[in-house]
């Protein structure tokens, strides 16, 4: 297997993904399947949204696939709806997750759509700040002690790493700031 | 883009980078028209990545005629309040009060639509005064450029809602899609031109012809029924499929529901396809549009 990014591409923004990975030349490819799965490395969870996604990787055991391929080393990121996705728990609802990260996590955390914006956000061991845009994100209110968080904005989190799982709650694939993708690839 | 996108050190609401982000989350998904809070709570349950809620789906506004206008908005937050996926929900075309509204009460996004009875013949809303995004229905390039430049950050297929009947949404799709590939390989000195005949921002025509694309992402609605429907509309170029009246109005909403969701997934692979369209009971009985009378076609409103 040579190194190819999967997008998660069962619903999302992941067309924007693709296109990040494209500009730094990273090969990559859309993952729908568990054969898709297969020709990938490392895996981008884009934003979206959880409950449909969440029920789709459930239907066609292309989430049981992600589970076992992160335990046997596979790096994820999840972007907005991917870390809602990665978390162990959501906060107030019964809702199905991967379970990768050991956080709780808070959905809609700055309220609907209108409250929606973007802001600098301070990232750990970066000396620019990165540029954050919100859509409707999550805040991670809990995590265990062997997550790592990196990103804060006001006081909350907003960037998570426990070993080669991340999990951001903005969008930098909507940005021109590819500083995270390059990282991700990277490793 | 005449929009400004805010950059770094300073919080810049209503951004258009947000507007239209939210919808490239809703991408490769299915929007149902829901009426209550339990067809919401079917909706979010089936996989839907968003719900539109309104008093009556199209065929029941085409059956009852009338003045149709806004939802109470007693009924949106109630649906607002049974789930968690983004709550749509429709003003008159250029009803700029009815947008105001539905912004004070937070929905996610506006859909100013011809399926309600036009409030403005001449004029749209002005899209950029909102925070809230909006999606606006499109005939062709030109109706879609001219909504862009509105402000909508989303454009949808009219297609001919409330009669089950696809074969609108399929030439609203072509045609969009045909003239964005005569824009693309046109010379940069023929785009004035173009945008002259489109009575598009030129602006807007550049960037059509740069990118081979709608500046905002590009839906499909109004007739669509069956998984095969959302399927086509798919392998035409829609990014997303709203479902209007084809759930609620068939026989067993929770399936057909399901299995529209499913099929936008699998839009490329017919085997998955024959699978998820087996048994789903009675779909909405229909009419043809081309019974329809010209007073009754709900697309050509709208400018």
């Amino acid at each position: 297997m040579g190194r190819v990014v999967g997008v998660l591409a069962v619903q999302g923004d992941y067309a924007k993904h693709m296109e990040v990975l494209g500009r730094i030349g990273a090969p990559a490819q859309e993952v729908r399947t568990v054969e898709d799965l297969d020709q990938v490395d490392r895996l981008i969870i884009p934003g979206g949204e959880s409950t449909t996604v969440g029920l789709l990787l459930q239907r066609f055991g292309l989430g049981e696939e992600i589970v076992r391929r992160a335990g046997s080393g596979m790096p994820v990121w999840g972007t907005c709806m991917g870390l809602i996705l990665l978390a162990r728990e959501v906060e107030g609802r019964d809702q199905w997750t991967l379970g990768l990260l050991d956080v709780k996590v808070r959905r809609n955390a700055f309220g609907s759509q209108v409250n929606s914006f973007e802001d600098s956000v301070e990232i750990d061991g970066w000396e620019e700040p990165a540029l954050g845009v919100f859509i409707r994100a999550p805040v991670v209110v809990d995590h265990g002690p062997e997550v790592e968080a990196f990103a804060q904005y006001q006081g909350q989190i907003v960037g998570v790493r426990q070993g080669t799982i991340i999990g951001t709650s903005f969008h930098p694939e909507l940005t021109s700031d590819t500083r995270i993708h390059q990282e991700f690839v990277s490793k | 883009m005449s929009t400004k996108n805010g950059s770094l050190g300073s919080t810049a609401q209503r951004t258009w980078r947000e507007k239209v982000g939210l919808a490239e989350m809703l991408k490769g998904g299915v929007i149902m028209d829901v009426t209550n809070a339990e067809q919401a709570r079917i909706a979010e349950d089936a996989g839907a990545v968003a719900v539109m809620a309104l008093e009556r789906v199209p065929a029941d506004i085409r059956r009852d005629g009338g003045v149709a206008r806004m939802s109470d908005p007693e009924m949106i937050l109630a649906i607002k309040d049974s789930v968690t996926i983004p709550v749509m929900a429709k003003c008159r075309i250029g009803h700029f009060a009815e947008a105001q509204i539905l912004e004070a009460i937070e929905v996610d996004f506006i859909d100013e639509s011809e399926v309600l009875t036009p409030a403005d013949e001449e004029n749209h809303v002005d899209k950029h005064a909102f925070t809230v995004p909006f999606v606006c229905g499109a005939r062709n390039l030109g109706e879609a450029l001219r909504r862009c430049g509105e402000g909508a950050a989303m454009i949808r297929t009219k297609g001919e809602a409330g009669t089950g009947d696809v074969v609108e949404a399929v030439r609203h799709m072509r045609a969009i899609m045909r003239e964005i590939r005569q824009v693309q390989i046109a010379r940069e000195d023929e785009l004035f031109v173009l945008a002259k005949e489109m009575q598009a921002p030129l602006e807007m025509v550049r960037a059509v012809h740069e990118s081979g694309r709608l500046p905002v992402p590009n839906f499909s609605a109004g007739g669509i029924a069956t998984p095969a429907d959302a399927s086509l509309m798919m392998q035409l170029g829609a990014e997303t499929v709203f479902v209007g009246s084809g759930i609620f109005k068939s026989g067993d909403p929770a399936r057909r529901a399901k299995a529209i969701v499913e099929s936008v997934l699998f839009h490329k692979d017919p085997k998955k396809l024959a699978e998820i369209s087996r048994d789903l009971g009675e779909p909405m009985v229909g009419i043809n549009v081309s019974s329809l009378n010209e007073r009754e076609l709900l697309a050509t409103r709208g400018w």
